[in-house]
């Protein structure tokens, strides 16, 4: 045994900097150290779209849709209320565009965002008698309802049947297209992150806890939760009625369960609760499943299974890890000759 | 003014498939009194309080408070006009620190209103009220997750809740219930200010003898039903409470 | 099938029968035990197909195929409950998201397989069929409304009736006077598991001989469970008796006189308006409500 031990000290350096309400940004460091994740990933994004080839920049576009898709669950599940179908607010928002193009043939910069609004005050009424639902009830309902509308839209042949909306205006080209969505997913990222630092974003967060004392705070919790679906259904309907015109057409594929089981997947792989870890998690899932795609539906057993693991085994997901890593650091201190049972005791 | 009923509960009742919780209770509250509710275990004190509040809807009967009817409206409504309440199982936010807690009530419209200018310094009256309360001001425990705190401290959190919504009536579901004699002891002194201050306080208990130093009038619940009514002495002597309290806590309370 | 009165009302006896048998190990899970077992549809595919591989590939005969495959279902039903819930147990999202990532992934790796062509099907227990008011009905079908029933009989017996039964119950409603009491929450729970995947296979091995075995039959049948259970209400054999003859009797009458598209509409109508309108399911009890709303 060795005169000399080490022993392993972790430093977090985040910490002084971190501490909310004290601000302790003393020196250009430290005001670094702080943006310089930010300022990497907005510095990795902006030119990502250049350098890709066509298919893969049609796979960054599939991405950064997931993406807003799963920022949205993750502004949902903040507020302790867990969406199975992220799709209903896809679809929703797609075949609006897709019916104001094709009625009032309005162009895209206008069924775009009539979409987005409508999109999500007609999802947000459309739960609004469901929000008192706790736990998988709530997650049941928003299961069910994206199928159901696809079913009716079948059964009933209303807005295309199924043959959906096709023909629709194009947008501008693809580059052009990245960059709209990757300003409007990192405008929802920080703003959202933004937001939940504030006394607005505290009250939605406590209500994930426990909503029963929020209203004995004399809070309107059904009026906080209704806030927080519209705020979400943004930038998924958004989502919707943009790849509407991506594509231009829009069908029952919109109401599909990938559009639910990818953002919910993508949101559990990266992180819950940060809105950078659901996005990570879409950057990580889009492009690996294109990877697999000779796989054929075995790349479907395959998310799956990275899905179980991250769900039961690895619940913080790789934002929180990753960022845990980068305020803390490790480093070996050497020791004093120690005893045994005090070495024990660094161990625990 | 001494004399208008800020509360008047008259004849409440609620079932839960087939059982009675709470069966024709009624009772009249004056402004400014401090007013205990007993009874044995299951006998449907916290669905009373459940049922005034707000968190569920009674099958028949009204309840009014200052003149006005509040039957069955929704809990945060209570809160807007002045009453509330804490919770028998204290459940903080968890993920919060201890004095982020209070920024939710802090932020609810009544609060906002009545504690007007003094908002923008939430976190101030935060940390003042939790001094109330009895954290000490000094310590790091208000800047702890709420999630770590001893049972006591998190039942001086719920009063801070409470505290923080500037009500006129404060319902304390089983205040008592977890803390030490010690802790009681602690808090008593503050009760008897907020009494002092002129809010009416209705307490649940089942620590009988800590209860009595504060209440001067109790009702008694059995099965839901109203048992007897008066001041503490009072309703200790009649005999169809004594039957209802089989065992030693009678003679515990009665011996205060 | 001309749309006539009486074929509607018999095959939606048969249709209610099936639609019990396919939710009863679901709901008997979610009673018991609380966990909403989302691999229900993946479970019972697994079942037919087993069943399928030992027939064909091993030249067992169909009972002992069938049998086999049950016990075999039962235990990957413990399997999960051990490996992947008793860990995240108590948080129902994640519970709820591992068991349905389970089906998929059971379903999927089928079809990966090839399972789908039209080679897949299991043999009938009975051949021929009777002739009732005109309308032909097979032994089957009739012999799936006697399991069906029969088993609904047995459950209701075994939960409220027998000391296992009653301790698993005891332990969904008050997890912790039960622990009090000695009876082991993971052993229960991993019980229920087990029974509920074992009622899947049952169903699967008397329902699919009815017709083709296909990969999204997985998907329908956690459909259908979900859409009784809810309309039903938790835990209430009644409850599970009634919402599978309203919702059979209202799919085979949709699809008689609209079309076989709105069948499926009629299960997420359920699901939808179920818990929109009145949360506890129809015979629901107090207690659900509360952990509902």
């Amino acid at each position: 045994m060795a005169k000399t031990a080490y022993r392993k000290e972790r430093v977090d350096r985040g910490i002084k900097a971190r501490t909310d309400d004290i601000f302790a940004l003393s020196s250009f460091r430290e005001i670094l150290y702080l943006v310089l994740p930010r300022l990497l990933v907005i510095l990795f994004l902006l030119p990502l779209p250049l350098f890709l080839g066509t298919y893969w920049q049609k796979v960054m576009l599939i991405t950064l849709i997931i993406a807003l898709l799963a920022v949205s669950w993750d502004l949902l599940a903040s507020v302790g209320l867990v969406s199975l179908g992220q799709a209903l607010f896809f679809g929703v928002g797609g075949y609006l565009a897709g019916f104001f193009s094709t009625r009032w043939g309005w162009p895209p910069l206008f069924t775009i965002p009539a979409a987005t609004l409508t999109g999500a005050v007609f999802c947000t009424l459309l739960l609004y008698p469901v929000l008192r639902l706790r736990g998988i009830y709530f997650g049941l309902i928003t299961f069910a309802l994206p199928l159901l509308f696809m079913r009716v839209i079948e059964a009933t042949k209303i807005l295309g049947g199924t043959e959906g909306l096709s023909s629709l205006p194009p947008l501008s080209g693809i580059t052009v297209e990245l960059y709209i969505l990757i300003v409007v997913t990192l405008g929802c990222v920080f703003g959202f992150r933004r937001m939940f630092d504030t006394d607005y974003g505290l009250v939605l967060k406590a209500l994930r806890d426990n909503d029963r004392s929020v209203e004995a705070g004399g809070i309107n919790v059904q009026w906080y939760k209704a806030q927080a679906v519209f705020l979400a259904a943004l930038p998924a309907a958004f989502a919707g009625a943009f790849l509407t015109h991506h594509y231009q057409f829009v069908g029952m594929p919109a109401f599909a369960l990938d559009y639910s089981i990818l953002p919910l997947t993508s949101a559990i792989l990266g992180g819950i609760g940060s809105f950078a870890g659901a996005m990570l998690g879409a950057f990580i899932l889009v492009p690996l499943s294109e990877v697999l795609r000779a796989f054929g539906t075995l790349r479907v057993v395959i998310y799956s299974v990275v899905l179980v693991i991250f769900v039961v085994g690895l619940p913080e997901g790789i934002f929180h890890y990753l960022q845990r890593k980068y305020h803390q650091f490790e480093r070996l201190v050497p020791m004093e000759e120690v005893s045994d049972g005090a070495r024990a005791d660094f161990k625990g | 003014m001494e004399q208008e009923p800020i509360l008047k509960v008259s004849d409440l009742s609620k079932s839960f498939g087939g059982v009675k919780a709470v069966d024709g209770v009624s009772f009249t509250l004056r402004a400014g009194e401090t007013f205990g509710i007993i009874g044995p275990n299951g006998s449907g004190k916290s669905t009373l309080i459940n049922l005034i509040t707000g968190f569920v809807k009674p099958d028949s009967g009204r309840v009014f408070f200052r003149g006005r009817e509040i039957t069955g409206i929704p809990p945060y409504q209570a809160v807007t006009l002045g009453i509330a309440r804490s919770f028998q199982m204290a459940r903080p936010f968890y993920n919060l620190t201890v004095y982020k807690n209070l920024v939710i009530p802090l932020y609810s419209p009544r609060a906002k209103r009545l504690k007007g200018g003094k908002y923008g310094d939430r976190d101030e009256v935060a940390i003042h009220l939790l001094e109330e309360v009895g954290f000490e001001r000094d310590s790091l425990v208000p800047y702890k997750l709420a999630g770590t705190l001893p049972h006591g401290y998190l039942k001086r959190l719920e009063l801070a809740r409470c505290l923080a919504l500037e009500p006129d009536l404060i319902i304390l579901d089983e205040l008592f219930s977890g803390m030490s004699m010690s802790e009681v002891a602690g808090i008593l002194p503050l009760l008897e200010k907020i009494s002092a201050e002129g809010k009416t306080l209705i307490m649940v208990e089942h620590r009988l003898k800590e209860l009595f130093r504060v209440v001067k009038r109790v009702i008694v619940l059995n099965f839901g039903r109203k048992i007897a009514e008066g001041t503490p002495e009072e309703v200790m002597g009649s005999p169809e409470v004594k039957e209802a309290y089989l065992g030693g806590e009678v003679a515990e309370g009665a011996g205060s | 099938m001309e749309g006539s009165l009486v074929s509607v009302l018999i095959y939606g006896m048969v249709n209610s029968a099936v639609l019990m048998l396919t939710s009863l190990g679901f709901s008997l899970t979610f009673g018991l035990s609380g966990v909403a077992n989302f691999a229900h549809g993946g479970l019972y595919l697994v079942a037919g197909y087993m069943a399928w591989i030992f027939m064909h590939n091993m030249g067992l005969p169909f009972l002992s195929a069938a049998l086999f495959s049950i016990v075999i279902v039962g235990l990957i039903g413990a399997v999960i409950y051990r490996l992947i819930l008793m860990p995240v147990r108590g948080i129902v999202l994640s519970e709820v998201i591992a068991t349905f990532a389970v089906g998929v992934a059971i379903l999927e790796f089928f079809r990966w397989r090839g399972f789908v062509t039209y080679e897949f099907n299991l043999p009938p227990f009975l051949k021929g069929g009777i002739a009732i008011a005109g309308v032909n009905v097979d032994y089957q079908r009739i012999l799936i409304i006697v399991i069906g029933t029969s088993l609904a009989a047995f459950l209701w017996f075994f939960s409220h009736h027998t000391k296992t039964g009653l301790a698993l119950r005891g332990m969904a409603q008050d997890e912790y006077t039960a622990l009090s009491l000695g009876i082991e929450s993971d052993w229960a729970a991993g019980l229920s598991l087990a029974l509920g995947s074992a009622l899947a296979a049952v169903a699967a091995l008397v329902i699919l001989p009815l017709g083709l075995i296909s990969i999204n039959i997985g998907y329908d049948v956690l459909l259908i469970a979900l859409a009784v259970s809810v309309l039903g209400g938790l835990e209430s054999t009644a409850g599970l008796i009634v919402a599978s003859l309203i919702l059979g009797y209202a799919v085979v009458a949709t699809s008689t006189y609209l079309g076989p598209q709105w069948s499926e509409v009629v299960y997420l109508a359920a699901i939808v308006l179920g818990l929109a309108i009145k949360p506890s399911g129809l015979f629901g009890k107090f207690k659900e409500l509360e952990e509902r709303v």
